[in-house]
């Protein structure tokens, strides 16, 4: 399908309208359910009025300073984990390629784990997730760089990071006491328990550079993923697409990590999911995106709703589902 | 003779290894120029510095007369086209959406669909017999459709000039011929082609010009008929050959000699 206006032209694929519509509306049913329903049910209408200031003093605590930051946060940290997973699929032509497989995520929860262990704030916490996962990332980079980085290389350097940055984690619980360890514990599954306005504000930042970044990114990427020779054949300057796209990748990455945790397979699940989806061929950035904020606000919904009173980690519903969705798409990937 | 494209004493190097010194070629505009040598020669190493995808140690490769790594690479992309040797096909994409790809050099953000691309892509799909499999996925097509989809991509990039990596590699001798066919209907209308293969014979039947390499040093370059001759071979290929004429286009026709003659009969 293509738009066009005067010297101007778009094209755009049907199917990934409709796919992206419905996203949409999923992420917005599962924000207004998320806001209205729980211990203490606020309806709807009510809902739209204290988010305007014009509700009961009750209802515009629950609804404004605890339930609506926290699904926002949910919302933005998936859709940066989103598309953080459809930067580095693409660029490693693989589906293991996701920033939870190649060591950024884990590189996060070493810097994490040592602001915790360091007796940091939230704040601190965040700030050491994100260095964790910069600092991994430029090591990963540096290390898998041969004139240029290839994808399988990136991947392989990665897995090695990922396993010794695991094994730094595991011995940092061990020797941290036991209070530090269990704060620690808690925040490595991954939470969007107690979010607040401080920590959707820095995703919502990083979002709105990088989105447009990766809307830009997103047509020379699907020409890498044929081949670094037939990009370049096409005019593509391979290396610095690959160099932003990893800058934007590791940034999204970090901030969300920062923000939730390290909540696992958000990344790997959602590029994976809107590609299937789409059915289109090569990187989808805007339907990962959206994919990976529906993905974690309803796994966080399901979390807080499902053992109610008891509230799980989001990360364990999104380890459960996405342990489940990658076996089922490794089993059907044999045929 | 005219070239717009031409590599000026380059030297050629993977890391450490050395491929090639010294080495100059000039590529003659409407020509059909087929490279040709035997393995590890270079061959490849040449087309892909003069496709810019391999940078000279020294010396420089040249397009309409500007060193070609100063051209935006995007305005190159418009000149000068590559079949890489292999390319990997996206997930699921059809045969339309590939061949559309080709037309990336010629699009922006905000003109991503002209109708100069609808028309060079209809174009492309028509020249290379690809229109009936428009809303195939490339993945099931047979090793033979793909490479007339791969060079559709190439062609709907409406370069003058395209290079193509031994474009035959990996195709039975029907397909191979299918190919070449094409690239020679190509080379007539207006195109300068330049190709890398491996066989002398079908060189030598389809170039207008041929570039023979021997250790990374250019041994022999002209009309096929006038450069292949028996010493030739023996000495770029050392194998000891007759050459006769191809019945069916005169050109050179290389027969290699029997190791052991069969017994006379009786």
């Amino acid at each position: 399908m293509t738009i066009r206006l005067g010297p101007w032209s778009v094209r755009l694929a049907p199917r990934a309208l409709v796919v992206g519509l419905a996203l949409v509306v999923v992420a917005c049913g599962v924000t207004v359910a998320a806001i209205s329903t729980g211990e203490f049910t606020v309806p709807v209408p009510d809902v739209v009025s204290a988010l305007f200031g014009q509700g009961t003093p009750v209802a515009e605590l629950i609804v404004s300073k605890l339930r609506a930051p926290r699904v926002v946060t949910g919302l933005l940290v998936g859709a940066a984990f989103g598309l953080s997973g459809a930067i580095f699929q693409s660029l490693t032509r693989n589906p293991l390629g996701s920033p939870d497989f190649i060591g950024f995520t884990a590189g996060a929860s070493t810097g994490g784990i040592l602001a915790v262990v360091a007796g940091g704030s939230a704040m601190t916490i965040a700030g050491g997730a994100l260095t964790g996962c910069v600092v991994t990332a430029a090591l990963v980079y540096a290390m898998a760089f041969r004139g240029g980085v290839q994808g399988y290389r990136l991947v392989l350097v990665g897995i090695g990071a990922n396993a010794l940055l695991l094994a730094v984690n595991s011995y940092l619980l061990t020797r941290a006491n036991i209070n530090d360890a269990a704060t620690a514990g808690a925040w490595l599954t991954g939470s969007l328990s107690g979010r607040g306005w401080d920590h959707a504000i820095p995703v919502a930042l990083a979002l709105a550079v990088l989105l447009p970044v990766c809307a830009f990114l997103s047509r020379p990427m699907r020409m890498i993923e044929m081949g670094d020779d037939s990009a370049r054949a096409m005019g593509i300057r391979v290396e610095v697409v690959r160099a932003v796209a990893i800058a934007a990748g590791v940034l999204l990455s970090g901030v969300a990590t920062a923000a939730a945790g390290p909540v696992v397979f958000v990344a790997l699940a959602a590029p994976q999911l809107a590609r299937r989806l789409t059915r289109s061929p090569g990187v989808t950035m805007g339907a990962s995106a959206l994919m990976g904020a529906v993905l974690l606000t309803a796994a966080d919904l399901a979390a807080q709703r499902v053992l109610a009173p008891t509230q799980l980690p989001v990360g364990v519903l999104t380890a459960a589902i996405g342990g489940t969705y990658l076996t089922l798409l490794l089993r059907k990937d044999r045929h | 003779m005219a070239a717009r494209l031409s590599g000026t004493d380059l030297t050629l190097a993977y890391d450490q290894r050395v491929v090639a010194s010294g080495l100059s070629v000039a590529i003659p505009d409407e020509s059909f120029t087929v490279i040709i040598g035997p393995n590890a020669c270079g061959k490849s190493t040449l087309l892909r510095a003069l496709a810019r995808m391999l940078k000279p140690r020294t010396g420089a490769v040249h397009l309409d007369g500007s060193v070609i790594t100063s051209l935006p690479s995007k305005e190159v992309a418009r000149r000068l086209g590559l079949l890489p040797q292999t390319s990997i096909v996206p997930d699921g994409i059809t045969v339309a959406d590939l061949v559309a790809r080709g037309r990336y050099p010629h699009q922006r953000l905000m003109r991503q669909w002209s109708r100069a691309d609808e028309a060079a892509v209809a174009e492309a799909m028509r020249a290379t017999d690809v229109t009936d499999l428009a809303e195939r996925i490339v993945d099931e097509l047979s090793g033979g459709q793909r490479q007339r989809v791969w060079l559709a991509m190439a062609l709907a990039q409406e370069t003058p000039i395209l290079l193509l990596d031994e474009p035959t590699t990996f195709l039975d001798i029907s397909h191979q011929i299918e190919v070449l066919d094409l690239c020679a209907d190509l080379h007539e209308a207006g195109r300068t082609m330049v190709a890398v293969l491996h066989d002398l014979n079908q060189a030598c039947r389809y170039a207008t010009h041929l570039i023979v390499m021997r250790a990374g040093e250019v041994v022999a370059e002209g009309d096929p008929v006038e450069v292949v001759t028996p010493e030739l071979v023996h000495q770029v290929f050392d194998l000891r050959c007759e050459i006769i004429s191809d019945p069916q286009t005169g050109t050179p026709l290389i027969v290699p000699e029997a190791r052991r003659r069969s017994p006379a009969p009786a």
